[in-house]
């Protein structure tokens, strides 16, 4: 069957799915959904469509995004609109099917939003959503739209036209459409894409790899991980592009371990294009030849980098060499290679489907198009977002996210993971793009986007970021193996309340020290939190050196806990539940903490009835409390409403 | 030891660079990496013990001590860490009264391994025993699910 017969019938049957006269139900099952309990809804649904007798369609697809309305199930009623349903659980699958499949009542409550043309009275559009309306989702496209294990899908929404169009045209042609359409690398250096497909096709050799880095390690970052359960093929096809532009017959994907269901998928997608003729000798009749090998990760960070992944492929410790010879032209195997990120493959099949010109008008000036970033920690909608560089920092936070919960406040937007930084409220205006980030301090990274409130302890957080790239460092040059260790030391002792004066300026100088003379990526921006948080908060350095308080109460060492004495009612409920018996005292008697048994777990506090709010957690500050327990003063408030 | 690898490591004899894939297949195979696994796979890549075992030691996926039957990864990642996965880990650990030092109880029943990032940070904190994902953990909620293992 050639590519348009191939097309044709995958085009029939997404009409067929589309039109069909029986009740079609998505539920959305990557890794998040299943973690949020999608597959008891999924079981729970089959069995009330049976017993029911309903006949419906039933289709798994990937992630659209919104990881806090997870579990997410879309239903759409024969000539009807599809109805988005948030938070569903197996009780509310199965009134939905009632209320809706068999009564015709959408249940507005329950829906977050609808898709298609025409509205549904008291259920709002799901684009016109706050968390949807700033975004621009090009390479998440296909995301929670389409079944993930089915390329007919992806096809029959123009998928592979962007390799077809490619094949029409000259490498070097598809070269000056990636250089056009100003296509940046998404793994966090932001290189010009086509000048980087340019360089390795002007190699010299005929042996030559293409490599997609699919080794998210960022704690913090799931982009890839999404982008490969919801729409692989769309990777893939980016893939098959660069392959033909470059002039490589042999391709790997690199992913880690820790993304089972992900290399589940991309196996899945790698046989069916096989299947479909487009993968492996003479590729849709053309003269081109290509195939693609997946290896999986073993657990370290450092493969992330371009080199030190590339050893790892070949079999050996995964440690980076000196660049040059940069790996376009001396790479895997000693040969020229290309590797791009996740993020890159899919924008490149987006771009040649759209076309460049159609591409660069999304974004800024220096920065074009969109990029994918993960939201996560201390915003209302976490979740998988997709935006135009030169996007306002605000309208991430407040547009998407919906701002802070539990009614706390913004202070700081951790980016780019462990190599970037941190910037503070004062700069949400700031645009996000490669440039303006950069400037102040911080890079755009993969995507990793942390929101902080103000219980989040910046110096803590660069001691966690620094413990973890210290953890990870191969241990190959020296400023990274050491400079990281010594940093990690003072910064554990400034959160232990036992750092010294002189200790901000020796982690300054360190910090230039390991970042301008490390080996690679990972030491030379190893510094970027310590270097950012001693730039925007340095007030919280001096208060933990030098007043021995954390301001945000979060390092454990610098808090404490006290039971007031005018609040507590003597309820032994925090007794009860302290589990290091800490807490003495009895019924009637103002409880106690023995301040050295206390592990500052912060049980007592969360236990204690609000009502009383006797618990209080301070840092630097000492409160008056009885040595013992002593008879409780307070009017007895639970007895007296009785 | 042969036996149980012989057949199924048989496949990569002569490949280029597949050293991390059959470590991982034995590692699947075994439920860890015994010293006669690393002698075996060096016979059969043509290399040395020591290379096998320094490659196997860079990677933080090889276990070379008897695993328990069930593992418990917890997340120590940048979001889960900001939505108290230290605290889950202290539940945990407490809960299976392991040993300081220790990862795996003396029964072998559980192994505890802590993870940088499972890409479910939205669902901060998490846990992942065996093949299921348990999110927005709170330390009497991971007691439970192990208590009920």
């Amino acid at each position: 069957m050639s590519f348009d017969e191939i097309r044709q019938q995958a085009k029939l049957e997404w009409g067929a799915l589309r039109y069909s006269d029986k009740p079609h139900i998505y539920v959305g099952t990557a890794t998040c959904g299943q973690a949020a309990g999608a597959t008891a809804v999924i079981e729970a649904m089959k069995k009330e469509l049976a017993r029911l007798g309903i006949e419906a369609l039933i289709t798994e697809v990937g992630c659209v995004g919104l990881c806090y309305a997870e579990p997410i199930v879309d239903i759409v009623k024969p000539g009807g609109l599809r109805i988005s349903y948030g938070s569903v659980t197996p009780e509310i699958i199965t009134q939905l099917i009632t209320d809706y499949l068999v009564n015709d009542n959408p249940r507005p409550d329950l829906a977050l939003g609808t898709i298609g043309e025409g509205t549904i009275p008291g259920i709002p559009k799901f684009l016109e959503l706050p968390v949807m309306k700033p975004q621009v989702r090009l390479a998440l496209r296909n995301c929670g739209n389409i079944d993930p294990t089915d390329i007919k899908q992806y096809i029959a929404n123009d998928g592979y036209t962007g390799f077809t169009k490619a094949l029409q045209m000259t490498p070097e042609a598809v070269i000056e459409e990636m250089k056009k359409s100003g296509l940046r690398g998404r793994g966090g250096a932001g290189f010009p894409t086509g000048q980087k497909w340019q360089f390795c096709r002007s190699a010299k050799g005929t042996e030559k790899y293409l490599i997609c880095n699919a080794d998210e390690g960022d704690p913090g970052a799931f982009m890839n991980r999404s982008q490969l359960e919801s729409d692989p093929h769309s990777v893939l096809e980016g893939m098959l592009i660069g392959a033909y532009a470059i002039g490589t017959t042999h391709g790997y994907i690199y992913c880690r371990a820790e993304y089972p269901l992900a290399i589940q998928r991309l196996e899945t997608a790698l046989k069916q294009m096989r299947e479909c003729g487009l993968l492996g000798e003479k590729i849709l009749g053309s003269n081109f030849s290509f195939d693609i090998e997946i290896k999986e990760g073993a657990g370290a960070f450092v493969c992330g980098e371009e080199t030190a992944l590339m050893v790892s492929i070949e079999g050996k410790r995964g440690m980076p060499r000196s660049r040059p010879p940069f790996p376009a032209n001396s790479g895997l195997w000693g040969k020229p290679s290309n590797i791009n990120n996740v993020g890159t493959w899919a924008d490149a099949a987006t771009v040649m489907q759209r076309g460049s010109d159609w591409y660069a008008k999304f974004g800024s000036e220096k920065s074009k198009g969109t990029k994918t970033f993960s939201l996560a920690g201390k915003v209302v909608r976490t979740g998988l977002i997709e935006v135009p560089l030169g996007i306002p920092l605000k309208d991430i936070i407040f547009g998407i996210g919906g701002g802070i919960s539990d009614n706390k406040t913004f202070k700081a937007v951790l980016t780019g993971g462990p190599s970037g930084g941190c910037l503070p409220a004062s700069l949400q205006d700031l645009p996000v793009d490669y440039e303006s980030l950069a400037r102040a301090g911080s890079i755009i990274g993969s995507g990793g986007m942390l929101v902080a409130d103000e219980t989040t302890c910046m110096v803590d957080m660069a001691r966690f970021f620094l413990s973890f790239v210290q953890n990870e460092s191969c241990g190959k040059c020296v400023p990274c193996r050491v400079g990281t260790r010594q940093m990690l030391t003072i910064l554990e002792r400034i959160t232990k309340g036992k750092g010294e004066p002189a200790d901000i300026q020796t982690l300054e100088q360190l910090a230039k020290l390991v970042a301008s003379t490390s080996l690679c990526g990972l030491g030379q921006t190893a510094p970027n939190p310590t270097l950012t948080t001693l730039r925007y908060f340095r007030d919280e350095y001096e208060a933990h050196i030098n007043e021995k308080r954390c301001p945000a109460l979060a390092c454990k060492e610098l808090i404490n806990y006290y039971i007031l004495p005018d609040k507590c009612e003597g309820c032994q409920i925090c007794f009860r539940n302290c589990p290091v018996q800490a807490i003495s005292g009895d019924r009637r008697m103002v409880h106690v903490i023995d301040q050295e048994k206390c592990t500052k777990c912060g049980t007592c506090l969360s236990v204690c009835p609000e009502r009383f709010g006797a618990v209080v957690k301070v840092s630097g500050q000492k409160i008056e409390v009885p040595e013992k327990p002593i008879p409780v003063t307070v009017k007895p408030r639970a007895a007296a409403k009785t | 030891m042969q036996e149980k690898l012989g057949q199924v490591l048989a496949a990569y004899r002569g490949q280029k660079g597949a050293t991390i894939p059959v470590l991982q297949k034995a590692q699947e195979v075994l439920g860890f990496l015994p010293e006669e696994a690393i002698a075996e796979v060096a016979t059969l890549l043509g290399m040395s013990k020591n290379e096998v075992y320094g490659v196997a030691t860079f990677y933080a996926q090889f276990r070379f001590e008897k695993q328990g039957d069930h593992t418990v990864k917890c997340c120590q990642g940048t979001a889960c860490y900001v939505q108290g996965g230290r605290r889950i880990l202290d539940a945990v650990e407490d809960e299976l009264k392991l040993a300081p030092g220790k990862t795996t109880t003396p029964d072998y029943k559980f192994s505890v391994e802590t993870v940088a990032c499972f890409g479910a940070c939205a669902l901060a904190p998490v846990m992942v025993v065996d093949n299921t994902v348990y999110s927005k953990l709170t330390p009497a909620k991971a007691r439970e699910i192990l208590s009920k293992i």
